[in-house]
């Protein structure tokens, strides 16, 4: 172990690791077109938080979102300014590998879409492309830590080979964030991940999310308030493409300081 | 508040739960001013009246933290709506602890009626105390029904007079039972009226700290001027 690994993990610079942000975006702006829809975006993702993003519809949280892992470039007419760093370095150069990219910052989306192929090949099919695991000794391994931390493990380990799609939706959601999560990424990006599940299904992807925190660095666009107060540490309000305000989930829930986040989270305008 | 919910009856049921609060406020001014006025008037029906009163306050109380719990459950407030909820169940306790308490004045205003001799400047500086404590829960309540961060710290800031009295009529009630033996009894129960009021200051700064809270959303943390220096008095030193 290094120094500075021993540094961090003894304890007493929490607050330093608490502190580093993984995901900075400054100046961010994205046009659609002609439309332009983020204005001069300035958002910082610490690490091991999860981070909730919040607004009404069109408000450019989504639009925020899909910059992370560049998912706006498959969009024809879109345009990313400003400067957006993952780890310090700046995604959007010219020379970076954007399906590497995408291995790192891994994405959930709100329809739970497994591939067509059993349980094991959704899990596989990730590390198998990057080629991070020989063998099947060691790719089974990997499909069952993945299945595990999604906590899919147990209910699935019987039935591996089955298809993925016939699993519950609730389920498939969960083997969606195990696939994402078994190419080891470092940030998890979630685009409303919970919108077409029941609660109970809600409630576990709620409590997997707690638990990947340690893990991992996530973002979540939620449309639900009481979602985005249950599991995020750090919120951001976005409204008409602006990013109007950003902190503590607690503050942000119980005392927030811009006019139009108090009317927003208290159901005032939609 | 700036604009309106757009779900109405969230409105309707926030503006019930801020009138509902002004109802009990009203209703608990009526028994304090009760317990003060038997007091100086030695008005046996008056007091009678007012523990009898008590109970309609305790009502509201359990009425109005029902709302609330109702609120929390299937509205879910946040901020602002949020701090209304929190500040209604703290505001009733404060009020029905108001209550409480004047009922206390009254039932002892009963207890002294038939001594005469009561010396009429102890009278009238019971009188004068609680009527600043009438002043202050007036006040305070303006504060809440206002929304006023103004008025709530003023209310705040002259918890200190009454204080002030209660320290002087402690040392009154001190010398005439040191004086007269006899009046111990009767002593006694002024001490507690003038410690009753004297709490009633205390719950109308509270009540005054959560308007605080319910405007600005943070709580008073500075310590409020006070007083009360009553509990480090020595008898044998006095």
């Amino acid at each position: 172990m290094s120094v500075a690994e021993q540094i961090s993990n003894n304890g007493q610079s929490e607050t330093a690791v608490e502190n580093k942000f993984k995901v900075i975006g400054k100046d961010i702006t994205v046009h659609y077109g002609e439309k332009q829809a983020l204005f001069d975006v300035n958002l910082r993702i610490p690490e091991h938080q999860v981070t909730a993003l919040i607004g009404p519809s069109g408000c450019g949280k989504s639009t925020f979102l899909r910059c992370i892992n560049r998912m706006n470039d498959v969009i024809d007419g879109c345009r990313v300014g400003g400067e957006l760093t993952v780890d310090g370095v700046d995604i959007y150069r010219s020379n970076i590998d954007v399906v590497e990219l995408r291995a790192r910052v891994g994405m959930v989306f709100q329809k739970p879409n497994p591939f067509p192929k059993s349980i094991y090949d959704n899990i596989a099919y990730g590390p198998r492309i990057h080629g991070q695991a020989s063998g099947r000794g060691e790719m089974d391994e990997v499909v069952e830590t993945s299945l595990r931390r999604a906590g899919l493990w147990d209910e699935v380990k019987d039935r591996l080979d089955e298809p993925g799609t016939g699993l519950s939706g609730g389920q498939q959601q969960r083997l969606c964030i195990a696939r994402a999560i078994a190419v080891n990424p470092d940030v998890i990006l979630m685009d409303e991940p919970c919108s077409a599940l029941d609660p109970i299904a809600t409630a576990r992807i709620e409590e997997l999310i707690d638990e990947l925190r340690e893990r991992f660095t996530i973002v979540i666009v939620t449309h639900s308030m009481q979602q985005a107060a249950r599991v995020s540490q750090r919120t951001a309000f976005f409204h008409l493409g602006v990013l109007v305000e950003e902190g503590e989930t607690d503050q942000i829930f119980t005392n927030p300081k811009d006019e139009r986040t108090q009317d927003y989270i208290t159901g005032r305008f939609g | 508040m700036s604009t309106e919910h757009i779900v109405k009856s969230f409105e309707d049921e926030l503006d019930a739960l801020s009138t509902a609060i002004a109802q009990m406020g009203g209703l608990t001014e009526v028994q304090l001013s009760g317990a003060i006025d038997s007091v100086a008037r030695k008005d046996l029906r008056l007091a009678e009246q007012t523990v009898a009163s008590d109970a309609q306050i305790d009502a509201m109380e359990h009425e109005i933290e029902a709302q609330a719990v109702k609120l929390i459950a299937l509205r879910q407030p946040m901020a602002r709506d949020l701090r209304e909820t929190i500040a209604a169940f703290k505001i009733v306790s404060d009020l029905e602890r108001i209550g409480d308490l004047s009922k206390n004045i009254a039932k002892r205003s009963i207890v002294i009626l038939d001594h005469h001799d009561t010396p009429s400047r102890l009278m009238q500086s019971l009188s004068r105390m609680g009527r600043l404590a009438l002043g202050q829960l007036k006040k305070v309540l303006d504060a809440y029904a206002n929304r006023s961060l103004e008025e709530a710290q003023e209310v705040w800031m002259s918890d200190e007079e009454i204080d002030e009295m209660y320290n002087s009529i402690f040392r009154e009630l001190l010398t005439y039972m040191m004086e007269d033996p006899r009046m111990i009894g009767v002593c006694t129960h002024f001490l507690f009226i003038a410690k009753n009021i004297e709490r009633i200051g205390d719950h109308a700064t509270n009540i005054a700290e959560t308007v605080n809270y319910l405007i600005t959303g943070e709580w008073v943390v500075d310590e409020r001027p006070k007083s009360d220096q009553t509990s480090s008095v020595n008898m044998i030193d006095s």
